[in-house]
């Protein structure tokens, strides 16, 4: 499941509901990504093309569950401004062992950073940037994209 | 339903253009069509819309080559994605 959020995004009650009334889940693994106090940093704007954005996310969310045969996963992302210190995205996955519920929230990730339909602007003391995946960003998506399924 | 298109800019496009959002009145028959019409309006958005890894979605699908337009029809310019 995915979400577009642009009020602030609670990562406790997001997992508190993603546990729920679950059955044959032994492992459930969450990640939650915060805006960064450095450079100057006085906010994050994150632009999405609703409509498109979230298609594409769900297509990486299914690739996940097919590839690390996950029993769920969720995907909530923060749009619009965003301060230093808050949530801008919480992802959580649910598998029968752990192996595969750290793989899958590991690999949702590292998609969302280089291949999720956002424009990142970077709000800074000096002006305002936009923001680009980093060839560290890149070389932790090319590790999957050479990696066998365990 | 209008006989023009939608004409969307995300991220740095928006910047350049001054704008987000702006009906074209006569839908041009291509994607191609419609950059040419936007760089004679604006030359630097023109510019910037040729540029490597800006994409075209018409009606939040991109499709290789060149695709046709259709009056209603959305036009989002897609520069390089920043992911999340």
């Amino acid at each position: 499941m995915v979400r577009l959020s642009s009020t602030p995004i609670d990562p406790g009650a997001l997992l508190t509901g993603f546990l729920e009334g679950r059955r044959d889940t032994g492992a459930a693994v969450s990640f939650t990504g915060l805006v960064r106090y450095d450079d100057g940093v006085e906010a994050l704007e994150l632009e999405a093309y609703p409509g498109f954005t979230e298609p594409a996310i769900a297509d990486i969310i299914a690739g996940a569950i097919e590839r690390f045969a996950l029993d769920d996963a969720l995907a909530v992302h923060r749009i619009g401004r965003i301060p230093p210190g808050a949530p801008v995205v919480f992802v959580a996955v649910a598998a029968r062992h752990r192996r595969a519920a750290f793989d899958g929230a590991d690999y949702l990730m590292d998609y969302l950073k280089s291949r999720a339909p956002f424009w990142k602007k970077s709000h800074e003391a000096s002006g305002a940037r936009w923001v680009e995946p980093t060839p560290r960003d890149h070389a932790d998506l090319a590790r999957w994209e050479t990696m066998e399924t365990r | 339903m209008t006989a023009g298109v939608r004409v969307l800019l995300f991220g740095p496009l928006r910047d350049i253009a001054g704008w987000r959002e702006r009906m074209v009145d006569q839908a041009p028959a291509t994607v191609s069509a419609l950059k040419r019409l936007l760089a004679d309006l604006d030359a630097p958005l023109g510019a910037a819309l040729d540029s490597p890894g800006v994409k075209a979605a018409v009606d939040k699908t991109i499709l290789p080559g060149d695709p046709t337009l259709h009056p209603g029809c959305e036009v989002a310019f897609l520069p390089p994605m920043s992911g999340g």
